[in-house]
């Protein structure tokens, strides 16, 4: 399927996916369903880094803070033109700030990957799990930075307060969902462009072995640095809109441990080979733990991310896409046993 | 009436490795020519694969320099140095286990073939030269099988192709026939036989001796980290210095 269509089909299914949260006139719909949506792009930007090259990011959460406090920074500067520019500035800044929240995505996406540019040529020349405990630590730093950073809240957080309603959307958690349906189209097409370019070839020979890519010609750091920039933008654009779904952001909540293990979990879940795997076990892993939330307690869900994924590792260690494509090709093998048999035992002489 | 000496496609100049105290390679000077077939030999641990490495790019020569085709190499990474015209295959085969056989062969033709010249090639032209390839090591009919499905002498067959596929000038097939049977040994042999009548440049690095002195045209010794011999195979392995090396006498 050509590009263009397949980006044609997804929109089609997230218009048709919007219209019918908007038919039924719950908001908790949209809040539950922005949830799963950010965790489509979280795990699809994992998986371009873990998935696709092999090298597991455990720092996941930093790259979605950057995203959620280049929003928090760029809306305070917009809340406080006067304290923060020259006065010769304070006009044309008025100008361009509060800045629109798909702008704001630009920025978080933008900033989440030069951090990620940064990270790449800090630790992609560390491997396997040296490279993991460097993107730990990466998390940790930022943690510090923004816990010291008075200006976006500090320790303390930082309030972001939302319009109630915006044109044509209404509601805007009405709009926040449309967007987040914008990034979910826009990651799952940046994975399908990838694993179907030479750029995913590339890929996929570093996740099999290194120094033969290197020696068949693949230009290893320079892909893992492509690799972490992409994965570390997507994940700082699924950050940028978080202030406003949560209207109040502090360090423990934008670096939180579940951002980092679900973003492993449910790539692992789905399937890391295919750019559906991460979808799947996305919105299985985040639908569930959205039903176990209001059902039992949202204290239960690591633990359900935990025994799922210890589950999969042990029983289907290529996910669910795995399962499906071994499936398809036994499937295929007994086809292909049982036609001549059939044939020699059902024609009639 | 002399006949002027062309340079050297491969010159490697007082080349010098160490690994914390061990010194691997000590001071080695070798030449290849263009088109030649070079056997190097020594016993395990005297450097052969950290030479190959130290030319290839793997590891990085802390003295001496390795010039390619005119062009020093020293610091330059592997992938620069296959860009160049260096190939490799390894001394356990290190398939892409993800892929199939043909799609291993893609891999240098996409990012090699294609980063030098000018004019990429088509997806129509990368598959026939994967055919072609495949052909030569006579997998063609393996083409979309997964390299895990391929016996030992596949695999070996595949890692030359994979190296081939690069269109090297020159060719390092560093133990490709260890633990092959002697019909298999025999095979590789004609396999990389076949390759320098390409015009590849082959240097082959080899415990089996029978094949070694089947293909090599010149035959080079390296014995702790350093060069013991180098000339005619016939000349070199009646050599004293050598035979002491091998036997330890």
């Amino acid at each position: 399927m050509r590009t263009p269509f397949f980006v044609l089909i997804l929109t089609a299914i997230a218009a048709a996916l919007y219209a019918a949260f908007h038919s039924i006139g719950n908001d908790y719909l949209f809040f539950a369903g922005y949830t799963v949506l950010q965790y489509i792009v979280l795990a699809t930007a994992w998986n371009i880094l873990g998935g696709y090259c092999g090298y597991v990011n455990f720092g996941s959460a930093g790259f979605f803070a950057i995203g959620v406090y280049s929003t928090v920074c760029l809306y305070t500067i917009g809340q406080s033109v006067e304290d923060v520019f020259p006065q010769f500035l304070v006009a044309p800044m008025q100008l361009i700030f509060p800045l629109p929240l798909p702008a704001l995505i630009v920025v978080g996406g933008a900033v989440s990957g030069l951090v990620g540019l940064g990270m790449g040529y800090l630790t992609l020349r560390l491997r396997g799990v040296f490279f993991a405990i460097a993107t730990l630590a990466l998390a940790v730093v930022l943690e510090t930075l923004i816990v010291n950073w008075e200006f976006v809240g500090g320790s303390r957080g930082a309030y972001v307060i939302p319009p109630n309603e915006i044109p044509v959307f209404g509601p805007y958690i009405d709009f926040l969902f449309a967007l987040m349906l914008i990034l979910v189209v826009v990651s799952l097409t940046v994975a399908r462009l990838i694993e179907r370019s030479k750029l995913g070839v590339g890929f996929a020979t570093i996740r099999d072995d290194e120094l033969a890519a290197e020696a068949t010609g693949v230009p290893t750091l320079r892909l893992k640095l492509i690799a972490t920039v992409l994965s570390g933008a997507l994940f700082g654009m699924a950050g940028a809109p978080f202030p406003y779904y949560i209207g109040y952001v502090e360090p423990g909540s934008a670096f939180n441990l579940s951002y980092a293990v679900n973003s492993i979990a449910m790539p692992m879940i789905g399937g890391t080979t295919f750019w559906a795997g991460p979808m799947i076990g996305a919105v299985l892993l985040s639908t569930l733990q959205q039903v176990v939330t209001v059902t039992v307690s949202s204290a239960v869900n690591l633990l359900i991310t935990g025994l799922l994924l210890i589950g999969f590792v042990i029983i289907a260690p290529r996910g669910i896409v795995g399962l499906w494509q071994d499936w398809m090709r036994r499937r295929a093998e007994r086809a292909k046993g049982a036609t001549p048999a059939a044939g020699a035992e059902g024609t009639p002489a | 009436m002399t006949k002027a000496k062309s340079a050297p496609l491969l010159h490697i100049e007082q080349l010098g490795k160490r690994f914390g105290g061990f010194v691997a390679l000590d001071g080695v000077d070798l030449e290849v020519a263009n088109g030649e077939r070079l056997g190097l030999i020594g016993p395990n641990g005297s450097g052969k694969s950290t030479l190959v490495n130290c030319i290839c790019g793997t590891l990085q020569n802390e003295t001496g320099s390795v010039t390619f085709n005119g062009e020093k190499l020293d610091g330059m990474v592997a992938h620069e140095r296959t860009h160049r015209g260096l190939a490799r295959s390894f001394q356990l085969p290190r398939p892409f286990r993800s892929m199939s056989v043909a799609e291993n062969i893609r891999v240098p033709l996409l990012y090699t073939v294609n980063a030098r010249s000018r004019s990429h090639l088509s997806h129509r032209e990368i598959d026939e030269r994967c055919m072609e390839l495949l052909t030569l090591v006579s997998l063609h009919d393996k083409a979309r099988k997964s390299p895990a499905d391929l016996t030992q002498v596949e695999m070996r067959k595949l890692e030359l192709a994979r190296a081939m596929a690069a269109d090297p000038k020159l060719l390092i097939a560093d133990e490709s026939m260890a633990g092959l049977s002697h019909s298999e040994v025999e095979d590789i042999v004609a396999l990389l036989l076949r390759m320098n009548e390409h015009g590849v440049t082959i240097i082959m690095i080899e415990h089996i001796m029978r094949a070694v002195m089947a293909f090599s045209q010149r035959l080079a010794v390296l014995v702790s980290g350093k060069k013991i011999a180098d000339g005619n195979p016939e000349d070199v392995i009646k050599d004293k210095e050598v035979v002491g090396a091998y036997l330890g006498t």
